[in-house]
C-alpha cells in the first residue's frame, strides 16, 4: 500500500462547496414529513380553540359533534383531567419568577385566542375538521390584558389568580458584578459634562413562519410509546414527556424525522403534542395532528415583543462611559419552555464589541393575553443588537462624528483579544477592524456617503440612507456550567456516535437534531476528512430517540461549533481503537504508526492499512491483539467551554422615496467573521436566509392583535413574510479569526444574519430622513410611517389594527363556535 | 385547511352552468380560476353546498376582434390576457395592470371575469376596466344584458351580477395608440395594492386630449377619478400641468384604513401615483 504525500488542500472535504447530499429528498418531496406518516388503524384529530383572548369556559356541548360521521371521540380538558401532563417552563429566570400553570387544554379558563378547549378524533382529517365545528362552547369573555406597557401596570390581569402580570425581573448590574462601574455615577457625569442619549425603541412581536406547519403523531401500541414531531428538540420532548406524564423515560421514542423549517419556533414542547400523546393512549390507538396555516401564525409561539428603553452615556469625544437597559418583555400568556430567559440572553449581548466601563441590564417579564412567546431566530440577541447598534447611530448623529470612526473609537481592537466584557463574557478571537475595512471597501461606502450628500444638497425626492451594524452574539449554546449558573433546566453538551461498518463505509449519530440546516453535508464533510473516506460512504442520522439516544438538539447556533466538536473527538477515538489494531495486523509497535487521509502507515516504510480495511478486519475479528473488543465504534459527548463569537460588519443603503415613504434597497454588504468554514455554500445559505429574515423585521412583518386581542395578521395575506422578489442581491464576504474554543476553529452562522441586518436597515431609514428631524421609525418601518416620520414626524405611531377584507364578509361565517 | 364538504359539478356550457346555478338556488357558487375562491373555502368562511366550476366552458375563454372593440372571455386566465396582442394594442392599461397582478401561478390560474365578478376594491382589475369604460355581458336565464362599467361595481365584493347569473364576456372599446401605465403601490410583490393608478392617456403633440384614470383600493369599489380626466384634457403633458391636475385625485375618495396604512396616508398616494401614472402613460 502506498502513502500519500501532504494531500492538496482540494482533496479536503471541510472547505469544499458540496451540494447538499440531503436536498434532493427534500425538495422533490422524497422524504418523510411527519404529515405523511401513515399508519393502520390510525386516526385523526382537530382542535376547537378559543377565539377569545381571555374568557372562562361555561360550557362545552360534544353532542353533536360526537353523533357525526366517523367520529370516534371529542374530549375536553376535563375529559382528560390531570393524565394530561402540563406545559414546562425549563428556565425559571428567577426563584420568586411567577407563572401560571399551563395545561394544555384548560377546562375552566382560556387565556390567549387560539387556545385548545376540545380536541376531535375521527377516521379522517377532513371528519375531525367538520365535527369540530359543531362543538358548541360558550364562554363568559373577561376583561384581557394585551397592551405590553398597560399590562405592566397591572391594570388588567392576564391570570387572575396570580395577582399581577409581573413574572420576574432579572437584573444584571456590573457594579455588583464587579465587571465593571456604576452606571448611575456614568449617566449623572455624562448629563454633567459629557452627553446622554435617551430613547425607547419597539421590538415589534414577529412569527416564525417556518414553512411545514407543526404536526404530531403518537402511537401508542408497541412497550415504546412512539412520538413523531416536526420539532426541533426530539431529546428534550422526550425528557419532558417523561418529566410530566408520568410515562417512564424508556417507554417513550421520539423521532423528528425531517423537519421543514423551525426559525426557533419548534424549539418548544407543545399543547398538541401533550393533548395527542394523551389522547392516543387513551384510545389505544394511533392518533394524527397537522395544525393549519392559520391555526400555526395564531398559536405557535411568537417571538420578540419588547420595549427597550435606553440610556447611553459617553464623554464629548464619544468614549462610551455607561449603558442602562431597562426592558419589557411580553410573555403572552404562559412562561413558555425558555419563554422567560430569551430576552435575558440579551443581558451578555447589549454591550456587544464595545468597551463600555459600566452596565445595567433590567428586564421585566410581562404575561398578557396574547399568544406566548419564545425564542425566535436569534433570541434575545437581535433585539440587544437592535438596541446597541440603534444607540450608536443615535450618539453618532448626536455628535455630529460618521457612526463607523465612533463604533472603532469605542469597538476591542485586535489585539485586545481574549477580552472580558463587561457582561462578564471572555470574548476569544474577533477582528472587527478587518471586517469593517473590507465592507467599507465592498459597499463603496465613501462614493455613497457623497452620493447621499448630494441627494441632501439638491432636495432630492429620493433621500439615501446609510445603516450600520456592527454586530457580535454569542452562541454555540452553551457551557453546562453557565446555564447552570443562569438556573436553566438543562445542560449545553452534545452527543455524537461514529459507526465503523464492516465494508468500509461509516454511520454518524448526532444529537443535533437538523430542521433544514444540512448537517447531513457538513457531518459528512467533517468525518471524511477526520477518518480518511470518502464523503459519499458517510451517512449521518439524526433525530430518532432509539437511533440517537442523546442529545440536546439544535437551537442558538449549536450544532456546528458544539455537536461538531463532539463529532470530532468521536471520530478520533475511532482512529484511537483502531490503532492497536492496525499495529497488531502490520506487526509493527502502535508508537510506530501514523494516521493520514484514512491509513495507517509504519513511520519510515511503505507498509500501511487503510482504516477500512481495519474495519473489516475489525468485523471479522480473527486476528484481533489480546484483550482489544472487537468495535471501532465510539461515542462522545462534549461540553463547550465557552460561546461562540462570530462577528462582523453590515453595511445597508435604501433609497427613501420622500413623497410615499416607499423604500428600496440599493445595497447590502456584510462581511461575517465566523472562523473557519466546513462549507460555504450552506453558510451562504444561512446568511442570505439570515439576512432576509432580520430585514423582515425591519421593513415588514409584525404580529398585530386587535384590542378584542385577535391576531389581526392571521394570514400571509396580511403578516409579510417576503419572497425572493422583494430582496435583492447581496454582497456577502467573510474574514477570518479562527475560533479558539473548538478543533475546526468555526463560530455559529446560523443566527447572525438575521441578528446583524435588523438595525442595519432601521439605521439606514433613519439616516436618510434623519435631516427632516427624524430619530427612529418603528419597525416594521412601513411606508406610511416613513412618510409620516418625515412629514409630521409621527414614525412610532402604532398601524391601524386591521386588515384589510379580501374575500366576502357577507360569506364569514360565525367563528365563534369552534372553527379555527 | 379541509373545506367542508361541496357537490361539484363542471358543466361545458354557458346554459349548463346557469341551469345548475337556478338548481343549486341560495346554496349555488361559481368557481372561475379559484383563487380567491378557494382560501375562503379552505378557511371555511363560506360553505357551499355546490360548487359549480367554469372552467370547462370553451366558449368563455380567449380574447375576439368586435369591430370598435375587443371582448375578453371572462375565463381567459390573466397570463393570456397579458400576452394578447390585441389586448395590448387596444386596451394597453389592461395589459400594465395584469403585468402586475399577484404572481405568475395566480395569473396562470386566476381569470379575468373571476376577478372582476369578485369585486375585491384592491383588485387590479377593476380601476383599468372602469377607466376604459367596459361593457359587462351578463348572462341569466332569461338571456344576456349588458352592463356599463359604472353601473356594475356596486359595493365591497358587490357587482350587477344577480343571483343566478353569471359574467359571461367583457367589452371594452378600442383605443389604439393611446399610453398607458398603471402605478401600484406595495410593500412587498405579492400584496394586493395599497393604492394603485390606472392612467390611459391619448397624446396629441404634446397635449394630453383624453385621459381616463382610474382609481385601485380608494372605497368600497374602484374609482374612476373624473376630475383628474377633467383637469388633464387639453393640458400639455408636463410635470407641472400633471402635478395640478393629479392634485384631486383623493377628493371624493373614502378608502380604507388598516396596517398598510390610514385613509389619508392613501388619499395621499392617489395623488402621487396619480402624477406619476399620468406622466408615465404619456411617455414622460
Amino acid at each position: 500500500m502506498t502513502v500519500t504525500e501532504d494531500a492538496p488542500a482540494a482533496t479536503k472535504e471541510v472547505g469544499k462547496d458540496r451540494r447538499r447530499k440531503e436536498d434532493q429528498r427534500l425538495i422533490t418531496g422524497r422524504t418523510k414529513w411527519t404529515d405523511n406518516i401513515q399508519l393502520t388503524g390510525m386516526l385523526h384529530a382537530a382542535m376547537v380553540r378559543s377565539p377569545f383572548a381571555h374568557a372562562r369556559i361555561t360550557s362545552i356541548d360534544t353532542s353533536e359533534a360526537k353523533a357525526a360521521p366517523n367520529v370516534v371521540a371529542v374530549l375536553t380538558g376535563a375529559d382528560l383531567g390531570e393524565g394530561q401532563g402540563v406545559c414546562i417552563n425549563a428556565w425559571p429566570i428567577t426563584p420568586d419568577q411567577k407563572a401560571p400553570n399551563h395545561l394544555p387544554m384548560p377546562s375552566d379558563r382560556v387565556a390567549f385566542a387560539g387556545e385548545i378547549v376540545a380536541v376531535v378524533i375521527a377516521r379522517s382529517a377532513a371528519e375531525a375538521r367538520d365535527a369540530a365545528e359543531l362543538v358548541d362552547v360558550d364562554y363568559d369573555e373577561l376583561p384581557a390584558a394585551l397592551d405590553l406597557r398597560e399590562a405592566a401596570e397591572d391594570k388588567v390581569l392576564a391570570h387572575p389568580d396570580l395577582g399581577t402580570n409581573k413574572s420576574a425581573l432579572w437584573v444584571f448590574d456590573s457594579g455588583q458584578a464587579g465587571t465593571g462601574g456604576d452606571v448611575e455615577e456614568a449617566i449623572t457625569k455624562a448629563r454633567s459634562d459629557g452627553i446622554v442619549i435617551e430613547r425607547e425603541f419597539r421590538q415589534q412581536r414577529l412569527i416564525p413562519a417556518f414553512m411545514e406547519p407543526r404536526s404530531v403523531v403518537v402511537d401508542p401500541t408497541g412497550e415504546q410509546v412512539t412520538m413523531w414531531s416536526a420539532t426541533q428538540i426530539p431529546h428534550i420532548l422526550r425528557f419532558a414527556l417523561a418529566a410530566t406524564t408520568g410515562v417512564p423515560e424508556s417507554k417513550i421514542r421520539v423521532i423528528a424525522p425531517d423537519v421543514g423549517g423551525g426559525f426557533g419556533g419548534k424549539l418548544q414542547t407543545t399543547p398538541e403534542e401533550w393533548i395527542i400523546w394523551a389522547v392516543a393512549r387513551r384510545l389505544g390507538k394511533p392518533v394524527k395532528y397537522t395544525e393549519t396555516r392559520s391555526e400555526s401564525l395564531m398559536s405557535g409561539h411568537h417571538g420578540r415583543d419588547q420595549w427597550q428603553k435606553l440610556t447611553m452615556a459617553a464623554t464629548k469625544d464619544g468614549t462610551l462611559t455607561g449603558f442602562k437597559v431597562e426592558l419589557l418583555a411580553d410573555l403572552g400568556a404562559y412562561v413558555a419552555i425558555v419563554g422567560g430567559g430569551v430576552p435575558v440572553l440579551g443581558a451578555f449581548m447589549f454591550n456587544a464589541i464595545y468597551k463600555i466601563p459600566a452596565y445595567h441590564f433590567a428586564c421585566q417579564t410581562v404575561l398578557t393575553n396574547k399568544t406566548w412567546t419564545d425564542a425566535y431566530r436569534g433570541a434575545g440577541r437581535p433585539e440587544a443588537t437592535f438596541g446597541v447598534e440603534r444607540m450608536m447611530d443615535e450618539l453618532a448623529a448626536e455628535l455630529g462624528m460618521d457612526p463607523l470612526e465612533l463604533r472603532e473609537k469605542n469597538w476591542i481592537k485586535h489585539e485586545e483579544f481574549p477580552f472580558t466584557t463587561v457582561a462578564g463574557l471572555e470574548y476569544d478571537s474577533g477582528n472587527y477592524e478587518a471586517a469593517t475595512d473590507k465592507a467599507k471597501e465592498i459597499f463603496g461606502y465613501d462614493e455613497l456617503r457623497a452620493e447621499q450628500q448630494r441627494r441632501r444638497d439638491s432636495n432630492d425626492p429620493v433621500q439615501l440612507g446609510i445603516g450600520i451594524s456592527t454586530f457580535t452574539e454569542m452562541c454555540g449554546l452553551a457551557p453546562s456550567r453557565v446555564l447552570g449558573s443562569l438556573d436553566y433546566g438543562a445542560g449545553g453538551w452534545e452527543h455524537a456516535s461514529v459507526r465503523m461498518l464492516a465494508t468500509g463505509t461509516v454511520e454518524v449519530v448526532t444529537g443535533a437534531s437538523p430542521h433544514g440546516q444540512g448537517h447531513e453535508t457538513a457531518w459528512s464533510q467533517i468525518v471524511a476528512d477526520r477518518l480518511g473516506v470518502p464523503f459519499e460512504n458517510v451517512e449521518v442520522l439524526h433525530g430518532d430517540t432509539q437511533i440517537s439516544h442523546r442529545g440536546l438538539d439544535t437551537y442558538g447556533s449549536r450544532s456546528l461549533v458544539v455537536g461538531g466538536e463532539a463529532l470530532i473527538k468521536a471520530a478520533d477515538k475511532v482512529v484511537e481503537k483502531a490503532r492497536p489494531i492496525a499495529a497488531h495486523l502490520l506487526e509493527a509497535s502502535v508508537d510506530d504508526l501514523e494516521f493520514k487521509d484514512g491509513t495507517f502507515n509504519v513511520k519510515g516504510t511503505d507498509k500501511g492499512m487503510g482504516i477500512t480495511e481495519v474495519a473489516l478486519a475489525t468485523f471479522a475479528a480473527h486476528n484481533l491483539p489480546d484483550g482489544v473488543e472487537p468495535s471501532l465504534d465510539s461515542d462522545a459527548t462534549y461540553d463547550p467551554v465557552n460561546f461562540s463569537f462570530p462577528h462582523g460588519t453590515h453595511l445597508c443603503a435604501v433609497e427613501i422615496d420622500t413623497e410615499t415613504g416607499g423604500l428600496k434597497m440599493r445595497k447590502y454588504t456584510c462581511v461575517d467573521d465566523i472562523g473557519n468554514i466546513v462549507n460555504p455554500l450552506i453558510v451562504a445559505g444561512q446568511v442570505h436566509g439570515g439576512l432576509v429574515q432580520g430585514i423582515a423585521q425591519a421593513l415588514w412583518e409584525e404580529a398585530v392583535h386587535d384590542d378584542a386581542g385577535t391576531l389581526v395578521s392571521a394570514s400571509f395575506v396580511d403578516y409579510l413574510v417576503p419572497t425572493a422578489a422583494d430582496t435583492i442581491s447581496f454582497d456577502v464576504a467573510h474574514t477570518t479569526s479562527p475560533s479558539l474554543t473548538n478543533t475546526l476553529g468555526t463560530k455559529g452562522v446560523g443566527e447572525a444574519g438575521t441578528i446583524a441586518s435588523t438595525p442595519a436597515v432601521v439605521n439606514a431609514v433613519v439616516d436618510a430622513i434623519r435631516h427632516f428631524g427624524v430619530t427612529d421609525v418603528r419597525m416594521p418601518c412601513t411606508p406610511e410611517r416613513i412618510y409620516k416620520a418625515i412629514h409630521a414626524r409621527d414614525g412610532g405611531a402604532p398601524t391601524e389594527g386591521a386588515a384589510a377584507a379580501h374575500f366576502d364578509a357577507q360569506d364569514t361565517a360565525d367563528r365563534t363556535d369552534g372553527a379555527s | 385547511m379541509i373545506p367542508a364538504q361541496f357537490d361539484y359539478v363542471a358543466p361545458s356550457t354557458v346554459e349548463e352552468a346557469l341551469a345548475a346555478l337556478a338548481e343549486a338556488g341560495d346554496e349555488g357558487k361559481i368557481i372561475a380560476g379559484g383563487q380567491s375562491l378557494l382560501p375562503v373555502l379552505r378557511m371555511r368562511l363560506n360553505a357551499p353546498e355546490k360548487v359549480i366550476d367554469l372552467g370547462r366552458i370553451d366558449a368563455l375563454r380567449g380574447v375576439r376582434d368586435d369591430g370598435d372593440a375587443i371582448v375578453i372571455g371572462a375565463m381567459t386566465s390573466h397570463a393570456d390576457v397579458l400576452s394578447n396582442a390585441l389586448v395590448r394594442d387596444n386596451a394597453f392599461v389592461i395589459t400594465k395592470a395584469v403585468e402586475q397582478l399577484a404572481d405568475p401561478q395566480v395569473r396562470h390560474r386566476g381569470t379575468f371575469g373571476g376577478a372582476l365578478a369578485h369585486a375585491d376594491p384592491a383588485g387590479d382589475l377593476g380601476a383599468p376596466a372602469l377607466a376604459l369604460d367596459a361593457e359587462f355581458v351578463i348572462a341569466g336565464q332569461g338571456g344576456s344584458r349588458t352592463v356599463a362599467a359604472d353601473d356594475f361595481f356596486v359595493d365591497l365584493f358587490t357587482t350587477a351580477i344577480e343571483d343566478g347569473e353569471i359574467l359571461t364576456e367583457v367589452r371594452i372599446p378600442k383605443r389604439a395608440g393611446w399610453g398607458a401605465h398603471y402605478e401600484k403601490f406595495v410593500r412587498v410583490a405579492h400584496q394586493w395594492p395599497i393604492v394603485a393608478v390606472a392612467a390611459a392617456v391619448k397624446v396629441d403633440g404634446g397635449t394630453i386630449s383624453e385621459a381616463r384614470v382610474g382609481l385601485t383600493n380608494m372605497g368600497s369599489t374602484p374609482l374612476r377619478a373624473r376630475s383628474v380626466e377633467q383637469a388633464l384634457v387639453g393640458r400639455p403633458a408636463t410635470d407641472e400641468a400633471v402635478r395640478a391636475a393629479a392634485a384631486s385625485a383623493g377628493e371624493g375618495t373614502n378608502p380604507p384604513s388598516d396596517l398598510n396604512g390610514d385613509a389619508d396616508y392613501r388619499k395621499h398616494l392617489a395623488t402621487v401615483l396619480t402624477r406619476r401614472a399620468v406622466l408615465a402613460a404619456a411617455g414622460g
